[in-house]
């Protein structure tokens, strides 16, 4: 109760973040004070038991609405996720609905019918989206776990530019079933914690299985670093976070070897064409309909996936299919895959393009660049603090594993974490 | 239907829908949709067919 308490508390003092679309205050107490009966008879069921957790306002909870952080109407479930289901039966005790970018299309979450998210580290700054309040809520400590969705890097590019761990599973792996959808082929489910252990008591707990401590990866490293399209462009100080963390791992004796995915170049292009279509579908009716509604950019690009032709959504499945043998190959010789989660700190809200290395880049291009192959190829991918800005904007890091080996990845992710975090000479966690 | 085909329809019925503010969305879709073209013809498997053609 007490916990749950600080975290209301938390929430009520830092409203103006816009972190939430709806706080669930009565039934967290309610969950709360059940929690505390069960572990005091001694019914504890587990490290989740009594811990407050968000949940993004795309997944469903049976008797709230889920809003998709739109004026168009909402949801209104009578049944919980099966995500959230899971989370209940851990005992987390769900205290409120995320703000987030509008139905996840975006990368910014400025663009809500709950107003814009801040990031807390710089009010006039994105929190990065779309699950923007997910990632708020956590650093914040108006929860200590979040549920966020991941469809180009939603999960990791907030996790990135608010200083916490981000995880998106191989594809499939945590059913998306009660999740408002964007676009199925690329849609993934999954936890921001503070910590990969954290981070990794939630992912048992959706996936079902009794949670294991995330034991580090023994033995030296061997991490692959993307050569070429992924790295070319990268601002100044999220480059030389990139290579301080190479430098201490290094230090470590673990090795750094140079990975070539020329195809990776392709990514946006692939991206967009099975990204808008599958969008478009499922909105269809709704913009017939409320199309008034929407955000106008949001409605503008949900507009634009219903002129993409069926043959060139077919050509981007078919080099997805490419793609996703270039990334097996090349995450199969090593333990992982180690590139920044964002190429930029986080932009300032309502930018429309960023400035990287002299050049203007579109804003959202440019957030969606480190992650979104990854959504392409179904391949796990979990984003770590890795120190900060002169300024104090977080910067993250992300490593990439094998499909259908999460539980090798968190092993590697807490070997690096405890590297860049406690080593010598470390980057720090966090606001580090 | 060629990429520059394709924006010509797609442009005239934006407008015809009242959506002339998609015309800039449109074209940046169209040099996508170029790129994809050209990424995607090396692997496209109805190439066997041209390459049959073409070593005849």
């Amino acid at each position: 109760m007490t916990l749950v308490r600080a975290c209301l508390a938390r929430i009520d003092a830092h409203r103006d973040l816009n972190a939430f679309t709806t706080v669930l205050a009565e039934s967290a107490l309610a969950e709360a004070s059940q929690a505390e009966a069960e572990i005091a008879a001694g019914r504890y069921r587990g490290p989740l038991h009594g811990i407050p957790v968000s949940i993004k306002d795309l997944i469903d909870v049976a008797g709230v609405p889920t809003t998709s952080a739109s004026a168009v109407p909402a949801l209104h479930p009578t049944k919980d996720a099966p995500v959230v289901r899971r989370l209940l039966e851990a005992g987390a005790v769900i205290i409120g609905k995320t703000n987030l970018h509008e139905f996840a299309f975006g990368t910014t979450s400025d663009e809500t019918a709950f107003g814009a998210v801040h990031n807390p580290f710089d009010f006039e700054r994105s929190a990065g989206g779309s699950s923007g309040g997910a990632a708020v809520a956590l650093v914040e400590g108006m929860c200590l776990g979040a549920i966020g969705t991941d469809t180009g890097g939603s999960i990791r590019i907030p996790a990135a530019a608010c200083g916490t761990v981000g995880l998106k599973a191989t594809h499939g792996e945590i059913s998306t079933d009660g999740i408002v959808p964007l676009s199925p082929t690329c849609d993934h489910v999954g936890p921001l914690a503070l910590s990969v252990e954290d981070a990794r008591i939630m992912f048992d707990a959706l996936r079902g299985t009794p949670h294991r401590t995330a034991q580090p990866k023994s033995g030296p490293l061997v991490l692959g670093v993307p050569t070429g399209y992924l790295l070319e462009r990268l601002d100044t100080e999220v480059r030389a976070a990139l290579d301080r963390v190479k430098a201490l791992l290094s230090e470590a004796s673990h090795r750094l070897v140079d990975i070539d995915l020329p195809l990776s170049r392709a990514t946006p292009d692939i991206y967009l064409h099975i990204v808008l279509p599958e969008a478009s579908w499922y909105h269809a009716p709704l913009l017939e309909s409320h199309a008034s509604g929407y955000s106008p950019t949001v409605r503008l690009r949900l507009e634009m996936g219903r002129y993409v032709l069926a043959e060139d959504y077919l050509r981007a499945m078919n080099l997805r299919t490419r793609l996703t043998e270039e990334v097996d190959q090349a995450v199969n010789g090593v333990d992982a895959l180690l590139l920044p989660a964002l190429p930029i700190p986080a932009p300032a809200l309502g930018a429309q393009s960023v400035d990287i290395e002299g050049r203007p880049e579109p804003v959202r291009a440019a957030m969606l660049r480190m992650t979104q192959l990854f959504n392409l190829s179904g391949h796990p991918a979990i984003a770590l603090p890795a120190g900060t800005t002169a300024s104090g904007l977080p910067i993250g890091m992300q490593l990439v594993g094998r499909r259908n080996e999460t539980d090798q990845l968190i092993a590697v992710a807490a070997a690096v974490e405890a590297q860049i975090i406690a080593g010598p000479g470390s980057v720090g966690g966090g606001t580090g | 239907m060629t990429v520059a085909d394709w924006l010509r329809a797609a442009i005239a019925d934006a407008e015809r829908r009242g959506l002339g503010s998609l015309k800039p969305l449109l074209e940046a879709l169209a040099k996508s949709t170029a790129a994809l073209r050209e990424a995607e013809a090396p692997y496209s498997p109805g190439r066997q067919h041209v390459k049959v053609d073409e070593d005849r």
